[in-house]
């Protein structure tokens, strides 16, 4: 079976401020973790558009996208029944450690992926806290779908105006938490790191192809280069470097 | 006789589609998507002497029908192509592979040149000319016939197997530069590489990639790379390998009427991993269309 098909959308909605979701109907053999990405091909556009998996089942799969350039908008004015040019199951995705008090952490558009990852956890018997931050109120999404399968669940905004006012570092002080797995901006993940906490980070970057034929997204890390859509976007805490 | 058959020298391919250098990694990437034997043959990603990770982050820009990137030749160096890389491919393509040279001064390209051509794997040694040359202020090798005719020669006299000039279309005369290389003993001509490119982000008012101007291909430079290989066919007598936005069996035979011999598809297998097999599996069907019986008689036929 070919890395491509066609995919069918059976919904799109907006869920928050310039944030949609889209649930597509398919083939999802290929996916084996939470945390893998698609590349979507779009009219008109040259290169694929990366974005996470948010959930998935036997014969649909979700994404959640927020709306910042040409891609994304033409996305978010697609309608059900509309097809769509996919590339599935790349990337490394998560892997669930042997740590019992653990926490999803996810910043703005890098909340989606935890999702699934949020469900496997929990699925494994561990006690799972969710940390989603955003920059404020009308931004929030997801936060009644993370409650229904975590078991305690944290909102900061920057500036207060929903949750707890703060970042996602600010929530997680105080809690026990041996380990996390989070996705969300470089300073986000900057911050995590800083905490000192082990844990799994997800990066992104431009992608000229997203299964390892280009060389477009390699970085250092201090086990060595490694390509952020092949041996990434996950990447463990104590391989990632933050200088340069 | 394989209708889709053609010779690049003494080497017969199945057929004249060759994945580009730099868009296909060392070739085991790609096999998870296809059985890479039913490639032509494949140009390996670009390797210099020593190990180079290449260009910060970010290193792609999209831009309309076309991609730029500004890799800066990341490779493992040419023991660990040879240690680990080539072995890896082995077991997977049964047929001559194209090894692709970079170096940054004629000694390296001499010793790159001279360690694939002990690789019975390797049946092309592919001289990628558009690097700066260190030792003369970094200007490229390819933007002068004098620098490229010196690369070529001194490579020739090091090695065995078939050489040939990969040229960088950012030149005012790309038919002197051709020649200068058929001169120096080339055994045949891969053009184009990049064009030189840039995109600004409206957002943050800077250059997207690291490196500010970067290598533009993809469909959109087609009609340059078509009008390329047409000149420097009129001008040499050495078989030419056609590069530069090709994406369907179409782009193939209109590269074959400007005078290439064989074709390599680059930017479009990192959009479609599948772009080399859907093109080679649409060629009889097109050559139908265009009542083409033996793809080897289209060579040279816009002339
Ligand atoms: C592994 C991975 C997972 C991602 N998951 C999600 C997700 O779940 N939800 C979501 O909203 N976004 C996600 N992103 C970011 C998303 O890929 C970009 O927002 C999107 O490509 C923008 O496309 P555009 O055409 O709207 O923007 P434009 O700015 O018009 O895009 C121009 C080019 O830049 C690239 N680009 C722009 N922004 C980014 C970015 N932040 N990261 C990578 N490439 C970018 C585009 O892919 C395209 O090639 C993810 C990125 C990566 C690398
Ligand atoms: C990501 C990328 C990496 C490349 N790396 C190399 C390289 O290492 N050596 C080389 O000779 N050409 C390299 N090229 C150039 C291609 O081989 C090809 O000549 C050029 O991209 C034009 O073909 P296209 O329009 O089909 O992409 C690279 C191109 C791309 C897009
Ligand atoms: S995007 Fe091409 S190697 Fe990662």
């Amino acid at each position: 079976m070919d890395h491509i098909q066609i995919y069918t959308i059976k919904s799109n909605v907006k869920i928050a401020e310039d944030t949609f979701k889209m649930v597509l109907s398919g083939d999802t053999s290929l996916i084996t973790a939470p945390g893998q990405f698609v590349n979507i091909q779009l009219d008109g556009l040259y290169l694929r558009r990366p974005i996470s998996i948010h959930d998935w089942d036997e014969q649909s799969f979700t994404i959640i996208y927020k709306v910042v350039g040409k891609g994304t908008e033409q996305m978010s004015k697609m309608a059900e029944g509309e097809k769509l040019d996919i590339l599935m199951g790349l990337g490394n995705g998560y892997t669930v450690m042997d740590k019992q008090n653990v926490a999803v952490v996810g910043g703005g558009v890098g909340v989606p992926p935890l999702y699934a990852m949020a469900k496997k956890l929990k699925a494994e018997g561990k006690h799972v806290i969710a940390v989603l931050g955003f920059g404020y109120k009308d931004q929030v999404f997801c936060e009644e779908e993370f409650k229904a399968v975590c078991d305690e669940v944290y909102v900061t905004t920057n500036d207060g105006s929903y949750g707890i006012k703060g970042f996602v570092t600010t929530a997680m002080e105080g809690k026990n938490i041996e380990y996390f797995y989070a996705c969300g901006p470089e300073p986000m993940l900057k911050a995590l790191h800083k905490t000192g906490i082990p844990g799994q980070l997800s990066f992104e970057a431009r992608m000229g192809c997203g299964f390892g034929g280009c060389m477009g997204c390699s970085c250092k890390t201090l086990t060595g280069y490694k390509r952020i859509c092949v041996e990434g976007p996950v990447m463990l805490t104590e391989e990632v470097t933050f200088d340069e | 006789m394989n209708k889709l058959e053609v010779k690049l020298g003494d080497l017969t391919l199945k057929n004249p589609v060759i994945p580009a250098s730099g868009t296909f990694g060392f070739g085991y990437e790609f096999a998870r998507f296809y059985d890479l034997n039913i490639l032509g043959s494949m140009s390996l990603k670009g390797t210099t002497k020593d190990p180079r990770y290449g260009n910060p982050l970010p290193r792609i820009a999209e831009t309309e029908r076309g991609i730029i990137n500004a890799i800066g030749l990341q490779n493992p160096g040419i023991d660990a192509v040879i240690a680990n890389e080539l072995p890896k491919l082995k077991p997977l393509y049964n047929d001559k592979v194209i090894a692709n040279i970079s170096g940054f001064s004629v000694d390296e390209y001499v010793h790159t040149a001279s360690m694939f051509d002990k690789e019975d794997q390797v049946g092309i040694l592919e001289i990628n000319i558009s690097c700066p040359n260190v030792k003369a202020g970094g200007m490229a090798f390819g933007t002068s016939a004098e620098n490229a005719a010196m690369v070529c020669r001194e490579v020739k006299k090091a090695v065995k197997k078939p050489v040939f000039m990969k040229l960088s279309p950012n030149v005012t005369d790309i038919v002197a530069i051709a020649k200068a290389c058929e001169e120096a003993g080339a055994d045949g001509i891969s053009l184009i590489n990049t064009m030189l490119g840039m995109r600004i982000d409206l957002k943050t008012g800077k250059p997207i990639v690291s490196t500010k101007m970067a290598g533009f291909s993809g469909p959109a430079i087609k009609p340059v790379a078509v009008r390329m290989v047409y000149q420097v066919y009129e001008a040499v007598k050495i078989p030419i390998i056609g590069i530069g936005g090709i994406a369907t069996a179409e782009d193939v035979i209109e590269f074959m009427m400007a005078g290439a011999s064989a074709v390599q598809v680059g930017a479009q297998n990192l959009v479609n991993p599948y772009a080399c097999r859907d093109i080679i599996n649409d060629l009889p069907k097109v050559m139908e269309k265009y009542r083409i019986e033996k793809l080897s008689d289209i060579i040279g036929k816009a002339h």
